[in-house]
């Protein structure tokens, strides 16, 4: 009896003993967890708040004011009613003598180009819209705020530079001086830039918005939901519900699954071959990006929407069946609407990676120097992450805020569209 | 009595059914059937009538075709890829397997409730007034409101949801889910309705109540029932047919084959020595 209890005893320390090693176990396995956790998250805070700082001066803009005189004889306008002279008109000549009526002592030539550097080259634009939207102004002086030139731009907002040798910036001490005067008489201004936002590329960065960049996005996504959601939803519905099992069906299967494991820039090539080569559509454009990014996303889309489309319970298809409703009235009345937010998390995921392809839109043109900002579908566009690759790639240190605030807007995008789906999915969401 | 059978001479022992199979005027009438699952077969040359009016239950071990040769009535086994059937079955004369058939128009005159109750996601007057709408049986709202109610009313859970018909049926405990789900059935007006095994997954009291619902819907439905459980067949049923191994071995008065069963497999069966 006594030896009997005391094997039991030593039973129950020998769990206890275990026991011990498990709770440790089980808090190293937490502690673990919640390191990864964390660490994941300050690589995710350090790379926001590095972008951010980087993308601020892009929002910020410098502007110059002017004294312009719309000359009729440096325009070479005879009467303001002359709308193509007007068009024609001299405008860099006369915003010159602006500059050189300013400053009377600069007289060398290359003071005064050096002068006429403090601005931006599109300046000589922006004072003949002014001049255009009222010819009235002509023969008169008028205050205009001027772009200030993305070097003055970036001398302005770092002031370190100014302390360093002339020979390591590109704004010298005589463009210092001029600056430190039209600063001293409250000509030099600091703005909310706008303009980022609603102008498209250009190659002065002080000009580069992501306008164009931003609607084409929008457009080859909306060509790439429109064409592979209908596609993969049926494909799916099809497959998982109407095609018999055999072997054509499995061999369909494994190819879906392997397509998804294809590179984009494959699908990129045979976009080029296939969609621009063979049928001819626009190149360049967010219709035939759409195409090759749908071709891409589709296998996503199918995989998702069929898993969500088995995981919907036998016995739903039995009621709907038994009660007399035929196969495609349960399918599109029960089971797809049950299934709909596990397609839906599906196609947001093939967005997703479809808004952050650069590669196959690469090859068919997608990443050519497009001002305009795209009208349409077939007309030449490029899209956000296209047009963070190429400011990135720029020479101008300018470019590199560009590059960041683009990045943001493209983050801004992805987070909206994610909202979205969330929304969306609460919404069909059922309770069991 | 005693003397229990083994397996290989199981099939030996079912040559031909036991007791009263046929009945005048049956409202469904199947005769020689065999069903496949591939090449696999689960029911061996069945021939039964079910009579206008009767409950009739299905009894046996698990596994031996009760659930199989009920879905042959409406021609659900036609959704499974690998089922075959072939033998006859007549609803008053009309064959069920004929081409012109469409199942959808059957699945109206035989609705089916299954063993695990199964709601739509969906509110409890939308379930009800699904079959309905899905046949055009309401002409408008007034009509399909008066449907959906005098079916709750026949399912006997009206008085429970009444105040809730907008509330979702899977909200429901499981007992009321399984009247609702008889109630979906019902308002299509169905002429028969399967059962297959509806209490075996609801606590004791849910079962009576849905036992004393079927002995009620006798007055307007024929009614096949699944069930495992002997005293269930019992209460409910007038006929009681005993399958075992894919073949129907005794049919009777369901009194008679509880008191003074015929066939060797049914006594053993029904004092409990396998099941
Ligand atoms: N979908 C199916 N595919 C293949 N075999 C099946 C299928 N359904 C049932 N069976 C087989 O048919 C036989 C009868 O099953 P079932 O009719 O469900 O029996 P019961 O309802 O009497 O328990 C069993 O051997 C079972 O394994
Ligand atoms: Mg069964």
């Amino acid at each position: 009896m006594s030896n009997k209890m005391s094997h039991h005893r030593s039973n129950i320390e020998q769990v206890r003993h275990s026991l011990k090693k498990r709770h440790r176990q089980e808090k190293r396995f937490i502690l673990l967890g919640k390191l990864s956790v964390l660490t994941g998250f300050l690589f995710l805070a350090f790379l926001l708040t590095d972008i951010g700082i980087k993308a601020w001066p892009a929002f910020q803009q410098h502007w110059i004011q002017l004294d312009v005189t719309f000359d009729a004889q440096i325009l070479d306008v005879e009467a303001p009613a002359d709308e193509a002279a007007l068009k024609k008109g001299n405008y860099r000549g006369v915003l010159k003598k602006s500059l050189y009526a300013m400053f009377p002592d600069v007289s060398a030539r290359r003071d005064k180009k050096a002068l006429f550097k403090l601005i931006s080259s599109g300046a000589e634009y922006q004072v003949r819209d002014i001049l255009l939207a009222d010819p009235r102004k002509l023969g008169t002086t008028q205050q205009i705020w001027v772009l200030a030139d993305d070097d003055v731009e970036r001398f302005l907002k770092e002031p370190a530079l100014r302390e360093s040798q002339q020979s390591d910036r590109r704004i010298k001490d005589n463009q210092v001086a001029w600056l430190d005067q039209l600063s001293g008489q409250g000509r030099i201004e600091s703005q909310w830039n706008w303009a980022f936002l609603t102008s498209g590329d250009s190659r002065e960065p002080e000009q580069a918005g992501i306008a164009g960049a931003l609607r084409g996005t929008m457009l080859t996504i909306l060509v790439t939901l429109a064409m592979s959601f209908p596609l993969g939803l049926a494909a799916a519905v099809y497959l998982e519900e109407f095609a018999p099992q055999n072997r054509w069906t499995d061999l369909i299967e494994i190819n879906v699954n392997n397509l998804a494991a294809v590179p984009s820039i494959v699908f990129g090539l045979l976009g080029l071959a296939v969609f621009i080569s063979f049928f001819g559509v626009p190149r360049s454009a967010p219709l035939v990006g759409g195409m090759v990014l749908t071709l891409m996303t589709l296998p996503t889309i199918i995989i998702a929407s069929r898993a969500s489309l088995k995981s919907v319970p036998p016995s739903i298809r039995d009621a709907a069946l038994a009660l007399g409703a035929s196969k495609v009235q349960t399918v599109f009345q029960h089971v797809v609407p049950l299934a709909m937010p596990g397609i839906l998390t599906g196609t947001i995921i093939g967005m997703a990676q479809a808004l952050g392809e650069t590669a196959p839109l690469l090859m068919i043109g997608m990443v050519a120097f497009i001002v305009d900002i795209p009208q349409g579908i077939t007309d030449s566009a490029t899209v956000l992450p296209v047009q963070i690759y190429l400011w990135a790639d720029s020479p101008e240190r300018a470019f590199m805020a560009k590059t960041s605030a683009a990045i943001i807007v493209l983050l801004l995008f992805l987070v909206t569209m994610n909202l979205l789906a969330v929304v969306l999915r609460k919404r069909f969401e059922r309770k069991w | 009595m005693t003397q229990v059978i083994e397996a290989p001479d199981i099939h030996q022992a079912i040559k031909q059914t036991v007791g009263s199979p046929f009945t005048h005027k049956p409202k469904i009438s199947t005769r020689n059937v065999d069903v496949f699952y591939d090449d696999k077969q689960a029911i061996f040359d069945v021939s039964l009538d079910i009579g206008s009016h009767e409950v009739i239950a299905l009894i046996g071990p698990s596994g031996c075709g009760k659930s199989t040769y009920l879905r042959c009535f409406n021609r659900m086994n036609d959704t499974i890829q690998s089922c075959r059937v072939t033998g006859e079955f007549r609803l008053e004369e009309e064959d069920i397997y004929a081409r012109g058939m469409d199942p959808v128009l059957l699945r109206a005159r035989i609705g089916m409730v299954f063993q695990k109750p199964n709601p739509f996601p969906k509110s409890i007057y939308d379930n009800v007034a699904y079959g309905p709408k899905l046949h055009g049986l309401a002409s408008n709202r007034a009509e399909l409101d008066e449907i959906v109610v005098s079916s709750l009313q026949k399912a006997g859970l009206y008085e429970e949801v009444k105040d809730r018909l907008n509330a979702s049926g899977t909200g429901l405990s499981g007992g009321q889910q399984q009247r609702l789900c008889i109630a979906r059935t019902i308002a299509v007006s169905p002429e028969v309705i399967l059962m297959d095994e509806p209490a075996s997954a609801l606590d004791p009291i849910a079962t009576a109540t849905i036992e004393e619902l079927i002995d009620e819907l006798r007055q307007n439905y024929t009614i096949v029932i699944v069930t495992h459980s002997m005293q269930q067949a019992a209460r409910v049923s007038q006929r009681t047919a005993y399958f075992h191994l894919g073949k129907l071995v005794e049919v009777g008065d369901t009194n008679q084959i509880f008191t003074n069963p015929q066939h060797q497999l049914t006594e053993n069966y029904i004092t409990g020595r396998f099941g």
